[in-house]
C-alpha cells in the first residue's frame, strides 16, 4: 500500500510475502489515545449521563483496505421532526494519536440523520459513535476495525 | 426446501460419493477398486434443474497431484467441524474407507502410495467430457454451469496470455457465470475487458467504485433453467485489496457488503427466482457465518479456501457447498421445486480420476492449442525430487520448504518468507522437477524476489499480521490464506491467543540462538503487495536451485510449534 505518512520509507520498502505497513507505522514515535480518552472526551460533551445502545447504525468495514481512508457511515433512527429529532453525532477512535474523528450536528430540515465520510486510522482500534437526541437521551454505538499489513492472498 | 431427514439423506449417500449409484460406500476389500467414468457420472436426478459448480482451478488445465491438507484448523464456531477436519477424522465424518478413490481424493495421509494406484485427478477436458454428459443426460436448457473464480491465475500458460487461455477454455465448457478473486491480480483494465466481452456473466455484487461508490460489475444474473428462474448472485473475495496487491486494481473496494446482499436476494425474489444461489469467493466459514444473517439464500457455492466436501452443510434454511480446488472435482445440484420455492436438492460431489474419464477431444485440441507455444519450456527437466512436494496445509509444505531453501541459498539470506498460497501441484517422490512444477507453484503477476533487513520485532509483527487473519475467531476478521512459510527460523504459535500474543520463541535455526527483537536479519520473500518491490522472479530463483541441487531433498519441518487448537 503506498501510504504517504512520513517516518515509513524504511518500513514501506521492508516487504514480507505480505506487508504492506499500516499497523503500527507511526508506533514508535507517537503516543495514542486510549479507551480512557475517549471517555473522557465523551464526559466534556456530556457528563456521566446515561448512554442507551441501539438506533444508531454504525457501518465500518472489518478490515480497513487502507488505512488512510477507511469509509463509515452513520445512519441515527429517527422521524426528525420538531419534536423528535438527532441533534448531534460525535464519532470517536480509540487508538489513533488523537481521539476525535468528526462531529455533525442535525437539525428537523435534514430530513434524515445520515452521514458518510472517510477516517484515517493508524492501527486496529474501536470506532465509538455518540448520539445525542432533541430529547436529550443519547445513543451510542461502537465497531471495531482492524488494520492489517495484508498480503498472503490464498 | 428440503427436509431434515431428505438432507441427512442426501449428505450420508454423497459421502459415498457414488450417490445413487448402488455401490455403497466401498470397503477395505474394494479399496483397490478404481471408479469408471459411469460410476462418477452415475445421478439419480431430480426435479428440473441441474447446477454446476466447479471452482478455484488456478488454470490447471492439465491432470495433476493436488495432496489436500494435512492440518487444517477451524477457530471459533469452525473448530473441529467440517471442513476443519482431516484425514481419519474427516473419514469417518463422510463415512469414506481408508484406500479408497474418495480417500485419496479427499484426505491427505498415505497419499504417495494411494497416488501411484489412483492416478492423477482434474484435466479440463476430463472435465468437459464430465458436463458435457450430464447436458446430453439432462438436457442443456436445464444446466446451469457456474465457476467460483481462482481461474485465470496459476499457470504459466495462464500467466502469459494474460488468463487468455482460461477464457477460452471456460467459454468452451459452457461456463454461464463466475465470481473472481486471483483474476484481479491481471490488473483493473485487463477484467474489466474480459468482463464485458467474455461469452459468461462477471458477477460480483461486493465491488464499488471507490470515488462514487458505484458498481463496478453486474451483481447478479437471473437463468431460466427448466421452466425455473434461477437467480445467481456473485460474491469475489471480500479481502481482495487486503491480501492482494491493491494497487493493481486502486479504484475499486470490497468488503462482504451484507446489507447489499440481501437486498440483492430480494431483489432477484422479487424479480421471480424460485432457486436464489450465491456464487461465492468469501471462503467457508465467512460463508457459514453469512448464511446465519442473510436470508433468502437457497445455496451458496463456496470457495476459495480449496475445501472439497462430499456431501452439502445446512445453516438454517440455505446449504453450502464445498467443491474443492485445482479441477479435482466437478459439483453436481439438481433441484426441485414446488409452487416457486426449493422443495429438495440432491448434491454429488465428483471426483474428476483422470484415468477414468475420457478426455473430451474438442476441449484436448483447445488446450494443446494454447500450451502449444511452451510446451518444450513447461516440459524441460530442470532437476528431481525425492521427496514429497506438496504445499497445502495451515503452517508449511514441502514446496514452500523448497522454495524458502531456494530464497535462502540463491538470495544468501538468513530468513525466508513464503506466501501462504493453497494453490500450487504437488510432486510424488521419483518425479521431475519441471519448469511447468515450478510455475504452478509460483505463477503470479507480482513474482519479485526481495532481499531486504528486518528486526527480530518486525518478523514477529508480521507472523501475528498473517496470524490473526487466519485465526481471528471471527471469520468475518478473517483475510487471507494461510500462515506465511518461514525457511531459517522457527517459532511457536498459540492459535487460540489474541492478536500480538499467539506468536513466540523465534528462534534462528542456523545458530540455535533466539531472534532478537531489536537485531537487523537479512530477510528474503516474494509476492510482496507493495508496487516496485526489486529483484529477480520468483521462479527464476527456484529453478537455479533446483539446478544446482539437481536432486532435491526436504527434511521434515519441526520449525513451528503449534499449540492451542
Amino acid at each position: 500500500m503506498n501510504s504517504p505518512t512520513t517516518g515509513l520509507t524504511r518500513r514501506a520498502t521492508i516487504t514480507a510475502g505480505a506487508i504492506a505497513a499500516l499497523a503500527g507505522l507511526l508506533a514508535p514515535r507517537m503516543a495514542f489515545a486510549d479507551e480512557k480518552q475517549v471517555a473522557d472526551e465523551i464526559k466534556k460533551l456530556y457528563g456521566d449521563k446515561a448512554m442507551a445502545e441501539g438506533k444508531i447504525r454504525l457501518d465500518v468495514p472489518e478490515i480497513a483496505e487502507n488505512g488512510l481512508v477507511v469509509p463509515i457511515n452513520i445512519e441515527v433512527d429517527s422521524p426528525m421532526t420538531e419534536a423528535d429529532h438527532v441533534k448531534a453525532v460525535h464519532v470517536f477512535a480509540d487508538g489513533n494519536p488523537l481521539p476525535g474523528i468528526v462531529s455533525y450536528s442535525f437539525t428537523p430540515a435534514c430530513g434524515k440523520a445520515s452521514a458518510a465520510t472517510r477516517m484515517r486510522l493508524a492501527q486496529t482500534q474501536n470506532i465509538i459513535c455518540i448520539a445525542e437526541m432533541s430529547n436529550g437521551t443519547l445513543h451510542t454505538a461502537k465497531a471495531n476495525v482492524k488494520v492489517t499489513i495484508g498480503g498472503c492472498g490464498g | 426446501m428440503i427436509s431434515r431427514r431428505e438432507f441427512l439423506q442426501a449428505t450420508a449417500a454423497a459421502a459415498a460419493i457414488t450417490t445413487g449409484s448402488g455401490l455403497g460406500p466401498l470397503g477395505r476389500a474394494a479399496a483397490q477398486q478404481r471408479l469408471s467414468q459411469s460410476d462418477i457420472l452415475r445421478f439419480d436426478p431430480l426435479g428440473t434443474v441441474t447446477i454446476l459448480h466447479i471452482t478455484d482451478i488456478h488454470a490447471q488445465l492439465m491432470p495433476l497431484h493436488f495432496r489436500e491438507p494435512s492440518i487444517n484448523l477451524g477457530v471459533g464456531d469452525a473448530k473441529g467441524k467440517p471442513p476443519h477436519l482431516v484425514d481419519q477424522a474427516f473419514r469417518e465424518h463422510f463415512r469414506i474407507a481408508a484406500g479408497s478413490p474418495e480417500a485419496f481424493a479427499l484426505t491427505s495421509d498415505d497419499f504417495v502410495a494411494l497416488a501411484r494406484n489412483y492416478g492423477k485427478m482434474g484435466g479440463i477436458d476430463r472435465i468437459a467430457t464430465l458436463v458435457k454428459a450430464i447436458r446430453a443426460e439432462r438436457g442443456a436448457d436445464k444446466v446451469l454451469l457456474l465457476d467460483g473464480g481462482d481461474t485465470w491465475q496459476g499457470s504459466w500458460s495462464a500467466l502469459q496470455s494474460k488468463g487468455q487461455d482460461m477464457v477460452e477454455v471456460m467459454s468452451l465448457l459452457g461456463t454461464d457465470a463466475m465470481t473472481s478473486h486471483w483474476e484481479f491480480t491481471l490488473g483493473a483494465e485487463r477484467v474489466k475487458e474480459i468482463a464485458e466481452s467474455a461469452s459468461f456473466a462477471f458477477l460480483a455484487q461486493n465491488i464499488r467504485d471507490r470515488e462514487w461508490n458505484e458498481p463496478v460489475f453486474a451483481p447478479r444474473k437471473l437463468f431460466e433453467k427448466g421452466g425455473v428462474k434461477v437467480g445467481v448472485i456473485g460474491q469475489a473475495l471480500p479481502r481482495t485489496a487486503i491480501a492482494n496487491p491493491r494497487w493493481m486494481f486502486p479504484e475499486w473496494e470490497f468488503g462482504i457488503r451484507e446489507d447489499e446482499l440481501q437486498k440483492q436476494v430480494d431483489e432477484v425474489r422479487a424479480d421471480g427466482a424460485a432457486i436464489v444461489v450465491l456464487l461465492s469467493h468469501n471462503g467457508f466459514d465467512v460463508d457459514r457465518k453469512l448464511a446465519s444473517r442473510v436470508k433468502g439464500i437457497d445455496i451458496i457455492l463456496t470457495a476459495h479456501t480449496h475445501d472439497a466436501m462430499p456431501g452439502m452443510m445446512r445453516v438454517g434454511e440455505t446449504v453450502l457447498v464445498a467443491s474443492g480446488s485445482h479441477g479435482k472435482f466437478l459439483s453436481r445440484l439438481d433441484i426441485a421445486t414446488r409452487d416457486g420455492k426449493v422443495s429438495d436438492i440432491r448434491f454429488k460431489l465428483m471426483p474428476v480420476f483422470s484415468d477414468a474419464v475420457a478426455a473430451d477431444a474438442e476441449m484436448a485440441a483447445l488446450v494443446a492449442r494454447h500450451r502449444a507455444p511452451h510446451a518444450a519450456e513447461l516440459a524441460k527437466e530442470i532437476g528431481r525430487t525425492e521427496s514429497l512436494l506438496y504445499r497445502r496445509g495451515n503452517f508449511n509444505g514441502t514446496f514452500d520448504d523448497l522454495i524458502c531453501d531456494a530464497m535462502l541459498s540463491e538470495r544468501d539470506a538468513e530468513i525466508a518468507l513464503s506466501p501462504g498460497f493453497r494453490w500450487g501441484g504437488t510432486l510424488l517422490p521419483g518425479e521431475a522437477i519441471t519448469w511447468e512444477a515450478i510455475t504452478n507453484a509460483t505463477a503470479i503477476t507480482y513474482p519479485a524476489c526481495y532481499r531486504n533487513e528486518m528486526t527480530g520485532a518486525q518478523l514477529k509483527e508480521i507472523l501475528e499480521d498473517v496470524a490473526d487473519n487466519i485465526f481471528h475467531p471471527d471469520p468475518y476478521f478473517q483475510g487471507g490464506g494461510d500462515m506465511v512459510r518461514i525457511g531459517g527460523m522457527g517459532y511457536a504459535i498459540d492459535v487460540s491467543r489474541p492478536m500480538g500474543s499467539r506468536i513466540s520463541g523465534l528462534t534462528h535455526l542456523k545458530t540455535g540462538k533466539p531472534i532478537e527483537a531489536g537485531k537487523s536479519y537479512v530477510v528474503s520473500g516474494w509476492a510482496s503487495v507493495n508496487e516496485a518491490t526489486q529483484g529477480p522472479p520468483i521462479w527464476d530463483v527456484v529453478r537455479d536451485h533446483v539446478a544446482r541441487s539437481k536432486t532435491v531433498t526436504i527434511t521434515p519441518n519441526d520449525a513451528v510449534k503449534v499449540s492451542g487448537a
